[in-house]
């Protein structure tokens, strides 16, 4: 059976995101927090981004700095922040300093039996910043409504 | 992280310039700062700098889209979001519920590979 990712609004605040992983927490969490494992699964290839660099400095008070490049951004984006707390293997917790209003991420990582529950919320700083982030990702538009107007475009010859 | 809305932002760039009609700043202005509080046409028309029958114009628009309710109380005429914020709220939920489940897919190769290596290891040490 496929692994379910399920999202839920904890909190006014809250948002969080819960999945089961086949392999004990230590080596999750090395996925984690190594730039060479995280690099393969955090860019979101097929959403068409890649991966141009990648910092990690996995301590506490250590930083990391992502950079990512679209076909449709004019320049690569950097998302970048410090490490709060670093506990191997069970507890990742982050700031999220690419825009005002940054979420703090804090990553669980539970053992049971051979596998672990890896548990990710991103706490924004007020009830208004968590709004404000859903509705800056949705008014406006989609990716998928993108591809509805590209064949749109195609269509009218454009 | 916000990357879902750093590319939606990049995307509605795209959508201004093909789309302005549909997709106009100041109504997308407008938007934002009823998400923060309720507000008269006057005090958006202050706000945008736009005469009021400008604002009138943009918030029918936005009240048509169903994104937008007014209510006429005395003299003043109070708008506040529409119901969409709700199938907003759930809409931006699944998108951000897509964008991990796919995240995490990838990360369950890079686990089992990582398991199959430390197995693999594990035994050459034991012989």
């Amino acid at each position: 059976m496929k692994n379910d990712t399920k999202v839920e609004r904890t909190s006014d605040r809250e948002v969080a995101v819960t999945r089961t992983f086949k392999g004990p927490a230590r080596i999750v969490f090395e996925a984690w927090t190594k730039p060479e494992l995280l690099q393969r699964w955090w860019a979101l290839k097929s959403y068409g981004m890649s991966f141009d660099s990648c910092e990690i400095d996995a301590r506490t008070g250590g930083t990391y700095r992502f950079v990512f490049s679209h076909p449709d951004f004019e320049q690569p984006v950097a998302f970048f922040g410090r490490y709060i707390e670093v506990t191997p293997p069970s507890r990742l917790v982050w700031t999220n300093e690419e825009g005002e209003d940054g979420a703090v991420t804090t990553v669980t990582f539970e053992e049971r039996g051979g596998e672990t529950l890896v548990v990710l919320r991103e706490l924004y700083p007020s009830k208004e910043a968590l709004d404000e982030a859903m509705s800056s990702g949705s008014i406006g538009g989609y990716p998928d409504m993108f591809t509805q107007l590209d064949e749109l475009l195609v269509a009218l010859g454009h | 992280m916000l990357i879902l809305n750093r590319m939606v932002q990049y995307f509605q760039t795209r959508f201004d310039t093909s789309f302005a009609a549909l997709s106009d700043a100041t109504r997308r202005g407008v938007l934002e700062q009823l998400g923060r509080a309720d507000a008269s046409i006057t005090d958006l028309a202050d706000k945008f700098h736009m005469t009021l029958t400008g604002m009138k114009k943009h918030v029918g628009v936005l009240e048509q889209a169903g994104l937008v309710t007014t209510e006429k109380i005395g003299r003043v005429r109070t708008c506040r979001l529409g119901k969409r914020r709700l199938e907003e709220e759930a809409a931006w939920i699944e998108k951000y519920r897509q964008l991990w489940a796919a995240r995490f897919d990838a990360l369950d190769v890079v686990v089992e590979e990582l398991n199959r290596k430390e197995k693999a290891d594990g035994r050459k040490k034991r012989k």
